[in-house]
């Protein structure tokens, strides 16, 4: 017998083990200091700059003279921010835009998935498929057929002059009623992908239980079925309230002259007064503002897992 | 300009980029200008002249190519921001003084037009004009017609900024739009207003706010591109635009049988007269050869075919003869002594100008 060569085996094989389980935990580690926190320091180094006209546009946080370290920290972007109520207006209306669109994507999506999880598994694949076709094609051309869709002389305006129900086009295109119904419809498949997961995880004996205990088909959706599918609502939610929130495309291209979004300030501030370090303070407040509903969206989580 | 042109454009930019990696060793020239925006055959005559490789890119506006300089190294020798754009690179230090020793076709530019540059960049030190236009008013003319009439007042900017105007249009279902950019709208508001259009008084800049926002509710939209597909398909009636863009919608309109058709008006109360300015980045690999593209540009012959092509004015004067009579007598590509003379270019802001301008801007879009 050789106790020695045995023992050493399993200490090389949880050595090996122990490796790969770092290589596995560094990757996504190296990918979100690459690119997110440089990224991210970058900007907040900006943000507390000043503006100058120059390569690059802004001055340096740091300068050595005179055997001295000089350190410049310049809060001022950030404090006016708070002068100008068209930065405050503006990350309103994008929180309102977002808002809405969230709420009509989950009123639309609950039903789309509840009805998807119900169906059978052959359908199931099919419907599946018909949720997520639509992104294959691009987003921008998805976004253009809206606009011929809603414009003046798109087609719901033609049918409904066609018809004989309206004289003059009813104005939907270039409002924030487009806005609202291009977010809803390029979001709509990040509600519902969640939520289907979620209620086709449900155990169905809970179902039938309520109902053996006399308990009515919407007392049961209400106690059984809604608190249960609650993760996926919440998944959902914060996968179309965060991106729509910071949405460019969609109001730069729908839009009127009333959608007030804070990617649209931001491109001014970045490209028309060409302030980069307010167009930075701009970006981070945006962040801290997101920060509040991951934060709490984590803590559900977790909470959930326990 | 067809869409079968841009095609075979941006093939021959494809073919140039190819035959570029192909000889390595050549000697090469990086160029950055706006698409559709040269003659298919320019780039090979100049290859075939001077030996030289162009290396041809493209951007569709002077904010792209503004943060692709200030953010420094772009490694392009020659680039072509509009002269608003031009002159807030140059206080930043982007580019290099010209050797006017490798460009002896400077002579053959305009220097009446050449005068108007003087502000912006004295004896041409810095920068060479490849193209010019002006911002004007692209309208519907059967549709405009039908609502005001014979005698609607194409020619002025009554057409967008008059209440009673904008409120006929657009109770009509004509749609108006104005360019989404308050330096752009604020200055020919200025113009209509009596006042100076270069004015930097608070004042003066209210003013136009405010004559800006009692037409407001009647825009469709403001945008500073969207409209070239919305004339051209009737989906609007009356916009702010670009020389350059209204024709192309007019050429969209007419290319698509409609029965309606767009016209290009530069009001007689003044507006931008703008030129896109070719400037070699301080940064810049190839210098001489960015040089002897500039001054090939600047063979009489070479401007015309541009011209020709793009259907933009040309600042060479020896160019005129090449030229076909159908572009020189168009009053809207080169437009007539009396316009040019109230034609303004705009001028550099300080900041705090700049800021203010955006601030009235903002309120003016938003209707707060």
């Amino acid at each position: 017998m050789k106790p020695s060569r045995l023992s050493a085996r399993p200490a090389t094989m949880l050595k090996r083990w122990q490796l790969g389980r770092r290589a596995v935990i560094a990757l996504p580690l190296v990918w979100l200091t690459l690119f997110f926190l440089l990224p991210f320091a970058l900007v907040l180094k900006i943000s507390l700059s000043e503006a100058a006209i120059a390569i690059p546009p802004y001055g340096p946080l740091l300068e050595y003279a005179d055997q001295t370290l000089h350190v410049f920290l310049n809060l001022g972007n950030y404090l006016f921010l708070l002068s100008d109520s068209l930065y405050i207006a503006a990350y309103w209306g994008s929180v309102k835009t977002a808002f809405i669109a969230t709420a009509a994507c989950l009123l639309l999506g609950y039903p789309m998935a509840y009805a998807m999880a119900r169906a059978s598994a052959r359908w199931q694949l099919l419907l599946l498929l018909l949720v997520m076709l639509p992104s294959w094609t691009s987003f921008l051309i998805r976004v253009y057929a809206w606009m011929g869709i809603l414009s003046n002389n798109g087609l719901i305006n033609n049918l409904l002059i066609g018809l004989g129900l309206i004289d003059t086009p009813l104005r939907m295109m270039n409002t924030q009623f487009a806005v609202t119904i291009g977010i809803v419809y390029a979001y709509l498949p990040f509600m519902v992908l969640p939520l289907y997961a979620h209620l086709t995880r449900m155990d169905n004996s809970l179902l039938e239980a309520a109902s053996d205990l006399g308990s009515r088909k919407l007392n049961t959706f209400i106690k059984v079925t809604l608190p249960l599918s609650m993760g996926g609502i919440v998944a959902g939610s914060m996968l179309v309230f965060i991106p729509a929130v910071g949405e460019f495309v969609i109001p730069e291209l729908l839009g009127g002259p009333d959608t007030l979004m804070i990617g649209k300030v931001l491109w001014e501030e970045f490209f028309l007064n060409r302030d980069w370090p307010v167009a930075s303070a701009l970006a981070m407040v945006m962040l801290l503002l997101l920060l509040v509903p991951i934060v709490w969206f984590h803590r559900y989580q977790s909470r959930e897992l326990e | 300009m067809g869409n079968i042109h841009k095609l075979s454009a941006a093939v021959a930019a494809i073919s140039f980029v190819a035959a570029a990696s192909a000889a390595h060793a050549q000697e090469e020239v990086r160029v950055y200008n706006w698409s559709d925006y040269i003659a298919p055959e320019t780039l090979e005559k100049f290859t075939e002249r001077t030996g030289i490789d162009v290396t041809y890119d493209v951007y569709d506006s002077n904010e792209i190519l503004d943060a692709a300089l200030l953010a420094g190294r772009s490694g392009y020798d020659v680039v072509v921001p509009s002269t608003y754009y031009f002159t807030r690179q140059l206080k930043a230090g982007v580019y290099q003084p010209l050797n006017h020793e490798l460009l002896p076709n400077l002579d053959n530019l305009n220097p009446d037009l050449m005068d108007n540059l003087e502000a912006i960049d004295e004896g041409s030190e810095y920068s060479v004009p490849y193209m010019w236009g002006t911002n004007g008013i692209g309208y519907n003319i059967d549709r405009v017609t039908e609502i005001l009439g014979d005698d609607a007042p194409v020619d002025s900017w009554a057409l967008l900024f008059d209440p009673e105007i904008t409120a006929a249009l657009s109770e009509a279902g004509c749609g108006l739009s104005m360019l989404d950019s308050g330096d752009e709208m604020l200055s020919p508001a200025m113009a209509y207003l009596g006042l100076n259009p270069q004015s930097e008084r608070i004042d003066d800049l209210e003013a136009a706010g405010e004559l800006l926002a009692d037409v407001r509710d009647d825009m469709t939209y403001f945008h500073s591109s969207r409209y070239v597909s919305d004339l051209a398909n009737g989906n609007i009636c009356v916009a702010a635009g670009y020389s350059g863009d209204v024709f192309q919608a007019a050429e969209r309109t007419e290319e698509a049988g409609r029965d309606f058709s767009i016209g290009y008006s530069i009001p007689k109360e003044g507006a931008a007269l703008w030129f896109d300015m070719m400037a070699v980045p301080a940064d810049a690999p190839n210098t001489e050869n960015a040089h002897a593209f500039i001054n090939f540009i600047l063979d009489p012959e070479i401007a015309a075919e541009i011209t020709e092509y793009v259907r933009y004015a040309n600042p060479n004067a020896a160019a005129n003869e090449y030229l076909s009579d159908e572009i020189l007598n168009d009053p809207a590509i080169y437009p007539e002594t009396e316009v040019m003379q109230n034609l303004y270019v705009q001028a550099e802001k300080p900041q705090d100008v700049l800021r203010a301008r955006t601030r009235i801007w903002n309120r003016v879009k938003s209707g707060r």
